[in-house]
């Protein structure tokens, strides 16, 4: 149900957009959707053990998104982050190592799969808190405008996060402010089971914009360049000091909440209208439609992808376990 | 019949439910999905929505709002999804929970359960692993248990749910479905502010509670069998209020006391038995009071690491050695 009343279905022309950004894109998609797919292997496989929040069917808004931006601007995402944490920039080796619990993860196998974290490319974490990145990007939003640099943070959340008073209390102070902070909302319609009407009183999360009077806009999630366009707009007002945007990326996750969710809580039916709007199968379609690129090509860049995450398995699962005599080790400042 | 420890859980809520109409259970997703680890199962279909209720992700309000429902006289069981979570609604719970009744010169009560899935060993990293009791045992107004076994996971919080004041239940995550145990079928409480005798012994104590018992236990049995020491072993059960009582007989009978959880060691609830047999049992003692507790660090995802950071049997065995030679 909730996806009839999703009427937005954006199809902006490719055009606007040079061949080498748009098989970035299409690269980055497919290097995330590859990630996870040999996550969920390795985590069946008793490689990878705690909890693991997969990103598939979301690819379109952190790539679309991270795109917008330039590589000094930061990101700030959740417990669901190895898709941002790829589409900023980071290793693949590091990620899946840090999956692993390695000594070479990205976090020194400190964090585990909802902790990744790499100021070296401005990923400033995943916060397994839902809610609990907010706050901080309206500290790192404090910090630009106070030393008026030209970045801009970009925060990315759950619609389970919008209940929380982290939320509020983090669009307003943004707001009043005026701070460069670009607020993106993953509409997946689940907190983890429990439908967005039944735990939000406004289905119409961009709305939310509105008392805290910035730009609130609704994007389709499972369309890279309309997300581009929509975070490229924000980002250009962030900069002009004209403060923050709220977006609303509807999406849909492939898989469960968790890899131990059993997904009984929504329809076959849903899933399969959801997958029919796969993101990356949706650019394909559209690259090869407009004969931009050929299918040779993007198989090349599938097969280039799957080498690349091969490789960081193997990576993963060769490095060595984090020596026990460093457990103290950046407790404190040494 | 043999059942889970999360079972007795969820056997409790059943029966206190349907006992009081006045109990509802409140929590993400607790209801259609029976909560993230099953606790809540069947409720929802048993009950019906009015008292099994889904929240949206907001710890601070799923909390007061219990609050707000305890002081006109419902009876609210609500859920932190994880015990680390409840840091999000800490100011609900020591400021305004807590203080109630206080505050109102005892004409108000607030009759709330707070359920915190708690512990370590399931490789939940670092906002997902923490025993975050001890901030709550110093809040004046509040109780807070911590069973250990699948009989006083059911009794205690049938109990908590009778009791007149907030009561925080921290429950072990690594318990729910490794312990299994044939309890007594239908009603019984175990009193709150109790502890329990687990096993006699003459030479040294084990004082401990949660998920650190049953690895006393065993080291207990192991050091008796190989070393011929006789151990005794207190479950606390009841972290706030103290059975001081309890704490202070078995120091005075052995002379010698391990202090034993699963938190970390500096500010953990250990120090506050260790300074308390120190100052009322310092003339028994044959040695000083040794606590293993969690390394004082994170809990750290890598397996390696957090099997490092926590306490174990064998880290336990050794303990009660080192010690019993003193």
């Amino acid at each position: 149900m909730a996806l009839e009343r999703d009427k937005h279905v954006a199809q902006h022309a490719l055009l606007t957009l040079d061949e080498a950004q748009l098989l970035a894109m299409y690269r980055k998609m497919s290097l995330i959707r590859r990630f996870e797919e040999k996550s969920a292997e390795m985590y069946t496989r008793g490689k990878i053990t705690g909890f693991c929040h997969l990103y598939a069917g979301e690819e379109a808004v952190a790539v679309g998104a991270i795109e917008a931006l330039y590589d000094k601007d930061y990101v700030v995402s959740t417990y669901r982050e190895h898709g941002h944490c790829l589409a900023k920039g980071a290793d693949p080796r590091a990620v899946m190592a840090e999956l692993f619990g390695k000594a070479t993860g990205i976090s020194h196998g400190r964090g585990g799969s909802m902790h990744l974290f790499d100021p070296d490319i401005r990923f400033m974490g995943g916060y397994a808190i839902v809610g609990g990145g907010l706050p901080l990007a309206v500290g790192l939003g404090l910090s630009i405008a106070y030393k008026e640099e030209p970045e801009v943070a970009c925060c990315f959340f759950g619609d389970g996060a919008l209940p929380q008073g982290a939320f509020h209390e983090s669009l307003n102070l943004a707001s009043l402010w005026k701070l460069p902070v670009i607020f993106i909302c993953e509409n997946n319609f689940y907190g983890m089971g429990t439908l967005v009407q039944n735990a939000i009183c406004q289905e119409e999360l961009y709305r939310f914009a509105e008392p805290y009077k910035m730009p609130g806009v609704r994007v389709d999630g499972m369309d890279v360049l309309d997300v581009y366009r929509a975070v490229t707009e924000a980002a250009a007002r962030a900069r002009e000091g004209d403060g923050p945007s709220l977006i609303e990326a509807v999406t849909y996750r492939f898989r469960g909440h968790s890899m131990s969710d059993p997904v009984e809580y929504r329809s076959k039916r849903e899933e399969r209208i959801w997958q029919e709007r796969d993101p990356i199968k949706n650019l394909r379609r559209r690259l090869l439609a407009e004969k931009r690129v050929s299918e040779a090509r993007l198989d090349q860049i599938d097969a280039e992808v799957g080498a690349v995450i091969d490789d960081a398995v193997k990576f993963a699962d060769e490095s060595p376990e984090p020596p026990l005599e460093e457990l103290a080790k950046n407790v404190y400042v040494e | 019949m043999e059942i889970t420890y999360i079972q007795a859980i969820n056997q409790a809520l059943h029966e206190e439910m349907h006992r009081d109409e006045n109990v509802f259970v409140m929590g993400e997703d607790v209801g259609e999905l029976g909560g993230a680890f099953k606790a809540t199962e069947g409720l929802l279909a048993a009950f019906g929505e009015e008292r099994v209720i889904d929240t949206p992700i907001a710890e601070a309000l799923i909390v007061g709002a219990g609050v707000g429902a305890a002081v006109l006289g419902m009876r609210p069981v609500v859920e932190m999804q994880f015990a680390d979570f409840i840091s999000c609604a800490f100011d609900q719970i020591v400021n305004m929970a807590a203080t109630l009744r206080y505050r109102h010169g005892g004409r108000a009560s607030c009759p709330m359960v707070i359920r915190a899935p708690s512990g370590a060993g399931v490789h939940g990293a670092l906002f997902h692993s923490q025993n975050p009791e001890a901030w709550f045992t110093r809040v004046p107004g509040l109780k807070v248990v911590a069973p250990a076994t699948v009989y006083d996971a059911k009794g205690l919080l049938k109990a908590a749910v009778r009791d007149d004041d907030p009561v925080i239940y921290f429950e072990h995550k690594r318990l729910y479905r490794s312990l299994k145990d044939d309890i007594p079928e239908g009603d019984f409480v175990v009193p709150i502010g109790v502890a329990e005798l687990r096993q006699e012994g003459e030479e040294l104590s084990i004082i401990t509670y949660g998920g650190a018992l049953n690895q006393c236990l065993d080291a207990a049995r192991i050091v008796a069998k190989e070393d011929g020491l006789s151990v005794e072993v207190l479950d606390l059960r009841t972290l706030l209020p103290l059975d001081r009582e309890a704490v202070l007989k078995t120091a005075r009978k052995t002379g010698k006391v391990l202090v034993v959880h699963e938190d970390r060691l500096t500010g953990g609830f250990g120090g506050e038995v260790a300074a308390l047999i120190a100052e009322h049992a310092f003339e028994d003692l044959d040695a000083p009071v040794r606590r293993l507790a969690a390394l004082d660090a994170h809990t750290a995802f890598s397996p390696p690491l957090e099997e490092y950071i926590l306490p174990n049997t064998n880290k336990i065995v050794d303990a009660i050695r080192s010690l019993a030679a003193y």
